[in-house]
């Protein structure tokens, strides 16, 4: 134990170990009112862990490459095969890592979610919001990417239209997408560069924006379902918040359990239903990519869904899928602006008007049903719905300066509630 | 009284939850280290492998592939045999006691037809390939008195007809024999010696 | 309130679901991968009818031990293809020449019911009938205009496609398969023998799968357990707050 100690203290003089462990847990002092919604946070980190450790041992057996082999078939999907079925373990990794892709998006949704319902956006958190903003947009590009490399129908098609996207820009977009594939069609190169963005410098921007992300949050101090700063009210000798605890061992001990919770459904998920009735493997893309041949139906997976609604509700305009394309990029934009947009004097959900839940409430089921039309084939009910619901998404972000200082709110308690 | 209680419950609370915890844990770790052993391929391309010699002349080595690894089938004529049995005493292991070889090939000859030589062709040193010195000419590389034989090109090696390793190698051990048999005169079975089939 | 407004909105995604449905009807294979020796009947009609033209590129013959086979049975009774039990089911037709000789190279069929779906598998295989139009002879009601023919007619027989005289609601005239003559097989016989091989083809699209449930059983009762831990460690600590 002396041992111990002495060796804590050569290192401490050396390196600032107890003050970290201190500064980041055992004397954070966080909101004690923390409910449901505040284990997303952790699980998210969680499965980006799960996703690094299971991306580096795929990446030992995966090859990213479009050539075909000996039996016709191109060598990245063989490779994936080879993974399922002649690696030890290797279709427990791959299951691991695909499903820990879609559960990633779960709690990722479900996290941002709660940043609506308790206004953790609001200042001084703007930039917790924003860094966070950062990390959903990187996590898409991360997906988006990582899709490509089974090789499979929808890896191709998927790509092939996202890519063409770019094509819509005005000038430079013919130029651009080339410049995207590294070729005319996505191909060989195409999978290469995107095997080398998923492993490597996604994950690296996706890393620093979650070290930023924290370090914002642990500079100005946990939102909580109140929506009030525990930091206004300190016991007048310690400094500590009178509703603070700290991070280390209760929110800790907390989270374990919410790990628990959450490892038995991605168990559940993973072990007797690892495709998830195609919304997080889909039977298509058991096929390898054929550049001669589309799918009959073809449709990104569930967590791009709402974005490719609106996409495809605008129509082409003067001759060019631009417009669809700008909506689509604005739909992430407007995120950003979120701290900005919110004028009301509250920030929690339980002290806010009628008006706003209303909003939340219309908000949340245009964007259900968006990401539901998204996976469907199109057609003219389907599209007038999509536009509609997409027309609710945008004015919930347009009109909130309004209709956050029109409704009627109720006072904020002085300490957190129960 | 009380808050002892409470700190003991508290203590074998936070011991189980971290030893089941923990074991947890380690066992989620042997799938990502058993993913990196050898692939049912990898085990399947080792399978034995069958090698027609009716083609190889005398004096002369075949090379072929057996879990990926060279391995060298050498047709002795006996002169060659003749020089193996007359340089024990510039080997370092000359009754192959310490080297690896099935049973039924440790004699000085290490081989079960004495006219075919069958070894796995990998520098016991460090694991390079030797290269060919079959004729018994001296050279810089061989040294004097060469009896023809193997010279391994990373560290300077020497070994003989039998690939056993010479006097002042850095190899410890003669080369490798694998299991093998004959199914036929002119095929062999290499990495697999049992009877019967 | 708001749940209950998202509540009601989610309940009518599935009506939307409902307009949109599959226009052909399929039956029920009612696999079962446990069923060793129904994989084991499937296997064998695989090698013996698929394996022709059909590749099953990354299936290994010697991992059919998985259904209680000894590499010898193996070798003796299923490698139709290949020196070595290591090697895939690859096609005995080279694919240039199937290519030549149906227009498409026949798929390979290791993900085919990933791919697919076992019971799209199981109707398609017995739908098949006679048609003088098509080049092969043969047309699908669940595959129109396949360019495959019936591989498996002498057990099934032929069939016709016949109208049954009654009207369907969109008051088209209804068409119904008939056996026209039969084959070496009942129907009972047959519809059998067809459920063994999409068993066996189900159990090729991903040999783990039983391994993967055997896992998650183990791997859910011990996170169970260790749950009621981490919520008494968690209630335990939460004891002083107030």
């Amino acid at each position: 134990m002396k041992i111990l100690q002495a060796l804590l203290g050569w290192i401490d003089d050396r390196f600032p170990l107890t003050a970290t462990w201190k500064q980041h847990l055992s004397e954070y002092y966080a909101p004690k009112n923390f409910n449901f919604w505040y284990f997303f946070g952790s699980l998210a980190l969680l499965v980006l862990v799960l996703q690094i450790v299971t991306g580096i041992f795929l990446t030992m057996h995966y090859k990213p490459d479009a050539s075909l082999n000996a039996a016709g078939v191109s060598v990245a999907f063989a490779s994936v095969e080879y993974i399922m079925r002649d690696v030890d373990w290797g279709w427990l990794i791959r299951y691991l890592h695909s499903t820990g892709a879609s559960m990633f998006f779960v709690v990722v949704y479900l996290h941002m979610y709660r940043g609506l319902i308790y206004g953790s956006y609001r200042k001084p958190r703007e930039l917790i919001w924003i860094f966070g903003c950062f990390i959903y947009v990187a996590l898409m590009a991360e997906a988006f990417m990582g899709y490509l490399l089974p090789w499979g129908q929808m890896s191709f098609w998927g790509a092939q239209v996202i890519v063409n996207l770019f094509a819509a820009i005005p000038y430079i977009g013919d130029g651009l997408s080339t410049w995207i594939r590294g070729d005319f069609v996505i191909s060989d190169a195409t999978l290469n560069r995107f095997f080398s963005f998923h492993v490597i410098a996604v994950p690296l921007v996706l890393l620093g924006l979650v070290v930023m992300h924290l370090v914002a949050l642990h500079e100005v101090g946990s939102n909580n379902p109140d929506g009030i700063e525990i930091k206004k009210k300190k016991d007048p000798n310690t400094g500590i918040p009178l509703d603070g605890i700290p991070f280390h061992p209760y929110y800790t001990v907390k989270d374990i359990f919410g790990v628990c919770v959450f490892l038995m459904v991605f168990s559940v998920i993973l072990f007797f239903t690892p495709e998830m009735g195609g919304y997080f493997l889909e039977g298509n893309n058991f096929v390898p990519a054929d550049p001669f041949k589309t799918p009959p139906h073809i449709a990104p997976l569930w967590y791009f869904t709402a974005f490719y609604s609106i996409l495809r509700a605008v129509p082409p305009m003067f001759g060019s899928q631009f417009p669809g394309v700008i909506a689509m990029g604005m739909a992430i934009v407007v995120m950003f602006l979120l701290p900005w947009l919110d004028r009301s004097p509250v920030k929690s959900i339980r002290y806010r008007g009628a008006i706003y839940k209303w909003a939340l409430a219309l908000f949340v089921i245009a964007f259900f049903v968006l990401s539901y039309l998204g996976t469907q084939s199109v057609s003219e009910l389907k599209n007038w719905l999509a536009r509609i619901f997409s027309v609710i998404y945008f004015a919930f972000f347009i009109f909130m300066p309004w209709y956050t200082r029109i409704d009627k709110t109720k006072p904020e308690p002085e300490r957190v509630t129960a | 009284m009380s808050n002892n209680e409470v700190n003991r419950t508290r203590r074998n609370l936070l011991i189980a939850t971290s030893v089941v915890g923990g074991a947890g844990v380690a066992t989620a770790a042997w799938p990502f280290i058993a993913s990196m052993t050898p692939s049912a391929k990898a085990k399947g391309l080792g399978a034995p492998v069958d090698v027609d010699i009716s083609k190889l002349e005398p004096g002369a080595k075949l090379t072929v592939a057996w879990q990926g690894k060279p391995v060298w089938i050498i047709s002795r004529t006996t002169e060659m045999l003749d020089r193996l049995i007359k340089h024990d005493d510039r080997l370092t292991d000359p009754k192959s006691e310490s080297s690896i070889q099935p049973e039924y090939c440790k004699n000085p000859y290490r081989s079960i037809k004495h006219e075919f030589m069958v070894a796995v062709g990998i520098c016991t040193h460090l694991g390079c390939s030797p290269s060919d010195k079959l004729k018994p000419e001296s050279d810089n590389e061989t040294g004097p008195n060469w009896d023809g034989g193997f010279y391994c090109p990373c560290h300077g090696s020497r070994f003989d007809l039998a690939t056993r390793v010479f006097n002042g190698s850095p190899a410890p051990t003669n080369l490798v024999i694998p299991p093998h048999k004959y199914l036929s005169a002119t095929l062999i079975r290499i990495g697999d010696d049992s009877k019967g089939a | 309130m708001m749940k209950k407004i998202i509540l009601a909105a989610l309940l009518c995604v599935p009506l939307l679901a409902h307009a949109s449905e599959e226009e052909v009807k399929l039956d029920s294979a009612q696999v079962n991968v446990e069923d060793k020796l129904s994989l084991q009947r499937g296997a064998r009609v695989f090698v013996n009818y698929c394996v022709g033209c059909h590749s099953g590129s990354y299936m290994r013959y010697s991992r059919l031990e998985d259904l209680g086979l000894t590499e010898k049975q193996i070798v003796d009774n299923l490698m139709v293809t290949g020196e070595k039990p290591v090697e895939t089911m690859t096609a005995a037709l080279r694919r240039d020449d199937a290519k030549a000789w149906f227009g498409v190279a026949p798929p390979d069929l290791t993900l085919v019911a990933r791919s697919r779906g076992a019971d799209w598998l199981y109707t398609y295989l017995r739908t098949f009938y006679r048609d003088p139009s098509r080049p092969t002879g043969w047309n699908n009601t669940t595959f129109p205009n396949v360019a495959m023919p019936h591989a498996l007619w002498a057990l099934q027989g032929q069939q016709v496609l016949k109208e049954d005289g009654g009207k369907s609601h969109e008051g088209q005239a209804e068409k119904v398969l008939v056996l026209d003559k039969p084959g070496k097989l009942s129907p009972v016989e047959y519809d059998a023998l067809v459920k063994d091989l999409v068993n066996y083809m189900v159990y090729m699209g991903e040999p783990a799968q039983t391994k993967r449930k055997e896992t998650g059983i183990f791997v859910l009762f011990f996170l169970a357990g260790l749950t009621v831990l981490a919520y008494y460690l968690k209630k335990e600590f939460w004891k002083d707050i107030h």
